[in-house]
């Protein structure tokens, strides 16, 4: 095969949305059977793995996001249907809701406050800028409703997606180890506050914890993106971040 | 498979619907959530129908999540601006509110139980 016809292929394939929907999964299977196989190594998490590996892919070949978008936004969809599926593990735990419902109720409202007060506080503290401040407000929500809560505000939710995603990144690796830390054993107290702080990335670690804890976690994920898209908008006008 | 996908597409859209017709606030998933929820305690066949293959596509969450991340390609000069900012605000804000969230249930569990057990 000559080069020219190499490079033929290739403008063929970059221009498709099937090359980097196929790198997309295969850089997460990888990533994902390199983390089984350390033994869940925190550092070795396979969502960060698979977005330095992607991000390097792109800047080597010289492809822009929104090329690289066209062919990952047929992964980046099913989050819709896969927070409907949430519905499914609550189902199964609901006897053990029922019967917290209370304590969890006010559980969610402090973790609500405090993920978005907290991280708008220490970075104002730092000088962050006014457009940083707003995209981290909703870090802790899933991806699709924290994007949707910052462009109401008049911030970047691309800004927000990467906030979110380091955010269930952090409570993945740190969240077990702290929880055990402060004598937390109960599995849904221990994924509810994992989902509330991390959302998805969190809940799919609490599933790995138990399927009880990954039950409450994705319910503190759905609640979350609830009270916060309710929450935050008033709350970031009142203190003058958002028009 | 192929059942539970248009099961979980049917109530995303409904969600959608109800979310747009009311003008809520709340995402059309969630909804979605909430209404498959409802309809699986009215129908508790539903609930087992869809319990496999809604278990392997949570199961595979994190994988979502890698397209909006790679989108950090488009920041990466605010984010070497602000690094210090957004990185301490992010850790210390993930602590705080898994550490606060986890003592709050745990003492209103604990509350709430005791009273229960005394009624």
């Amino acid at each position: 095969m000559t080069p020219h016809r190499l490079t033929e292929i290739w403008v063929y394939l970059s221009a498709s949305p099937l090359l980097h929907l196929s790198l997309t999964v295969v850089a997460y299977l990888i990533a994902d059977g390199l983390y089984r196989r350390t033994g869940r190594h925190p550092l070795l998490h396979p969502v960060l793995i698979s977005i330095v590996v992607l991000v390097g892919a792109l800047t080597a070949t010289g492809t822009a996001y929104p090329t690289y978008f066209e062919g990952a936004q047929f992964v980046h969809f099913l989050l819709g249907p896969a927070t409907v599926a949430l519905a499914v593990p609550l189902y199964f735990n609901f006897s053990k809701l029922r019967r917290l419902w209370l304590p969890l109720a006010v559980g969610l409202v402090c973790g609500a406050l405090t993920a978005a007060l907290s991280a708008v506080a220490i970075a104002w503290l730092l000088h962050a800028s006014p457009q940083t401040l707003l995209a981290l407000a909703p870090k802790s929500v899933t991806a699709p409703v924290a994007m949707a809560i910052t462009e109401k505000l008049g911030g970047p939710p691309s800004l927000t997606a990467i906030l979110v995603v380091s955010t269930g990144i952090l409570g993945a690796v740190i969240g077990p180890t702290l929880l055990d830390l402060i004598r937390v054993k109960d599995p849904a107290t221990r994924g509810f506050a994992i989902g509330a702080a991390s959302h998805g990335i969190g809940t799919a670690r609490a599933f790995q914890e138990s399927e009880e804890a990954g039950a409450f976690s994705g319910l503190a994920m759905g609640l979350n993106a609830l009270a916060s898209s309710i929450l935050l908008p008033p709350l970031l006008r009142g203190l003058g971040l958002a028009a | 498979m192929l059942r539970t996908l248009a099961v979980l597409l049917g109530f995303q859209l409904a969600g959608e619907f109800v979310s747009q017709l009311a003008g809520l606030p709340i995402p059309g998933p969630v909804i979605g959530m909430a209404l498959l929820f409802a309809s699986m305690s009215a129908l508790p066949a539903l609930a087992a129908a869809l319990r496999e293959t809604a278990t392997e596509l949570l199961q595979h969450l994190s994988l979502l999540f890698v397209p909006a991340g790679v989108g950090v390609m488009l920041h990466v000069h605010r984010v070497a601006n602000e690094w210090l900012a957004i990185g301490t605000a992010l850790i210390g804000s993930t602590v705080l509110t898994i550490v606060l969230t986890a003592v709050t249930i745990k003492t209103c569990a604990r509350w709430w139980t005791h009273r229960r057990g005394l009624e």
